[in-house]
């Protein structure tokens, strides 16, 4: 009854202030938007490409393509000097009918730019074969059927002496040049598939960076708005003397944490719901999983952020030093969280990571986004989410001991 | 057992190695009204505050309705009104009333009246469905004192209710506090208005985490050799 009316309480104060939830609802998508422009701008980037003995015809090809400039290099070296200058971007090099792609990858988008130039020019490449193909082929066909016609005449006039062992002779050679023109054919569509293999110099492939960025930008916004918003609430309940005067009733110390988990957690539904539709109707991100589990890890995170928060703000005096646990607390957690890659550091910085919360709920919600994996497979990151906030709400329930003795 | 709603026997209190308070012994008694006096920093909060039972006693006891604090289930029989106003601003007068009127314990049924009656008293009625950030610094302590009237408490500790309150107001907020004291109902007031403490039935000087003087205003006035309780105060203060 009392961990309702505090529900309703917040809830109310929350919604009353306009500045705040509008904070909480168009920041995250404003950023997202902002990002999502900036990360995915990959149009207007110039690439420089390195080839080893590739085709003329192919470098050509590339060459045509906007905004990509083709260098050729006569041996592997060279080119990889180039690539560790700067001067350029990827090396393309054809092995027999293979071909080695070695991006610098320093640049997303460059990559990406430069895998598209060479598909591009590749199937280009391809085409204008099979056009020649094809030309050939036709050709043939015509000069055979030129042929027949001929031998058909023949025969006509010829009619009385059955010259039947000629005819039989015209019709091998037409078959024999009928079945060359079509191995030709053949040749050069297997030609045209040859096996790609790409090398990264910096970091692995990844479909795009905003991409992978996306759900733990998602957590993160939950995470940072919640932590703020009911660190701040709680505050200002001490400060301006609410706090005392509620622990002056008979009100559990519990019943206050969990009215403020209810009230969080409900605004933490709307928004993860906000966010979630608006990254995928509006930045066209796609969801392979279902959404509601991401609404549901997200919510567990909002509230282990709540606990945070309101743990938090007990050694807070005052907004501003409220404002300060954010390079000591967001921040860090931004960098554990996987949009830097782990595996890129050293062994014990990334075993920091497994003490940050939005480092789980990323990877479950990446899971479930890019791979479509179902919340039950993510049973141990929610687990580990969930211990946190038992042992957080807890320690929130004993902390506020520190205002009432009972 | 006497009829003491309040019983503070040798109550120390320490934070850290800082005694606040030394030796207080005082009690308040049914249908009662005790000032509580003393300069800013002799302990007056902390007193309440061990009454409440939001810090523990680190010597002595303190007792409330023969029950030592803290004691969780015995809040729902005081009425505290905080120093500061403690309202929360985005929601209306009568919103704060009716939430803490919860956090109480006030019944459904029970809460329309209760929270007229609490408005009523401190003639806050018309301005009740108002927000409180647009309430004037008296509307809010007068709201401030209606939240401590709530469910109409058998004791009630009122930490500097006057201050801000224009002189017409105050008169008829003592004028209530009378009527609650002759319901039967005890109060424990602290304050810095030296003619309020002449109102109330007896008087407690604080002083350096200790009670100095504890009496009736009159007998403290005859006691130190003045006229006024200011005087006994600036006289056991040393002033003079």
């Amino acid at each position: 009854m009392r961990t309702i009316a505090i529900m309703n309480r917040v809830l109310k104060e929350l919604f009353r202030d306009k500045r705040t939830l509008a904070l909480m609802f168009v920041a995250p998508i404003l950023v997202m938007l902002l990002m999502s422009v900036i990360f995915n701008t990959n149009s207007t980037t110039n690439v420089n490409v390195g080839t080893v003995s590739v085709t003329q015809k192919l470098n050509k090809e590339m060459g045509n393509i906007k905004h990509v400039n083709v260098k050729s290099y006569d041996t592997k070296s060279a080119a990889k000097k180039a690539l560790n200058n700067e001067k350029i971007d990827a090396i393309i090099k054809k092995n027999g009918n293979n071909y080695s792609l070695t991006y610098a990858n320093t640049d997303s988008s460059k990559t990406a730019a430069v895998k598209l130039a060479f598909k591009n020019g590749l199937t280009a490449t391809s085409i204008s074969q099979l056009k020649s193909a094809l030309k050939k082929s036709t050709t043939g066909m015509v000069k055979l059927q030129a042929q027949l016609q001929a031998m058909q005449k023949q025969q006509a006039a010829a009619s009385a002496t059955t010259n039947s062992a000629a005819a039989a002779a015209a019709a091998k050679q037409a078959t024999a040049t009928k079945s060359t023109s079509t191995n030709n054919a053949t040749k050069s569509t297997s030609q045209s598939t040859p096996k790609i293999t790409n090398h990264y110099v910096y970091g692995d492939k990844d479909t795009g960076y905003f991409a992978k960025m996306l759900p733990i930008l998602m957590g993160f916004f939950v995470f940072f708005f919640v932590f703020l918003i009911s660190g701040m609430a709680l505050l200002k309940e001490r400060t301006t003397g609410t706090l005392d005067r509620l622990l002056a009733t008979p009100v559990k110390r519990s019943s206050i944490v969990f009215g403020y988990m209810l009230s969080y957690g409900i605004l933490a539904v709307i928004q993860t719901i906000v966010i979630v539709l608006t990254t995928v109707w509006l930045l066209g991100i796609e969801v392979v999983g279902n959404m509601a589990s991401v609404v549901v890890i997200n919510l567990i995170l909002a509230l282990v952020a709540l606990a945070f928060g309101i743990l938090l703000s007990t050694f807070a005096n005052s907004e501003f030093q409220m404002m300060q646990f954010i390079p000591l607390v967001i921040i860090p957690q931004v960098f554990f969280s996987g949009i830097i890659p782990l595996d890129s550091m050293a062994n014990w910085v990334s075993d920091i990571s497994y003490i940050i919360p939005l480092k789980y709920s990323g990877d479950a919600v990446n899971a479930i986004i890019m791979r479509g994996s179902s919340i039950f497979d993510e049973g141990w990151n929610i687990l580990v989410l969930l211990v946190f906030l038992v042992i957080l709400t807890f320690l929130n329930i004993i902390g506020l001991k520190r205002y009432r003795k009972v | 057992m006497t009829n003491a709603v309040i019983e503070l026997d040798h109550l120390a209190k320490k934070f850290g190695d800082e005694t606040v308070l030394k030796d207080i012994n005082m009690s308040l008694n049914k249908g009662e009204i005790i000032g509580l006096i003393g300069p800013s920093g002799a302990g007056k909060s902390t007193v309440i505050k061990v009454a409440l039972g939001m810090e523990v006693a680190s010597g002595g006891s303190a007792k409330v309705f023969d029950t030592v604090m803290p004691n969780r289930q015995l809040l729902g029989r005081i009425g505290y009104m905080v120093q500061t106003d403690a309202l929360y601003d985005t929601l209306s007068g009568r919103e704060n009333l009716k939430f803490y009127g919860i956090m109480k314990g006030i019944s459904k049924q029970e809460m329309t009246k209760e929270v007229d009656h609490a408005a009523k008293v401190v003639d806050l009625t018309g301005d009740l469905d108002k927000r409180v950030s647009g309430y004037s610094g008296g509307m809010m302590r007068r709201l401030s004192l209606a939240i401590a009237l709530l469910g109409n408490p058998e004791l009630l500790i009122l930490d500097e209710p006057t201050v801000g309150i224009d002189p017409a107001l105050r008169r008829q907020i003592w004028k209530e506090l009378g009527s609650i004291r002759d319901e039967g109902r005890s109060i424990l007031i602290t304050t810095h208005v030296m003619d309020e403490a002449e109102l109330c039935d007896r008087v407690a000087l604080l002083l350096g985490g200790k009670v100095m003087a504890f009496d009736k205003p009159a007998a403290l006035e005859a006691q130190y050799q003045v006229n006024t309780i200011e005087d006994v105060f600036l006289k056991a203060e040393g002033v003079e």
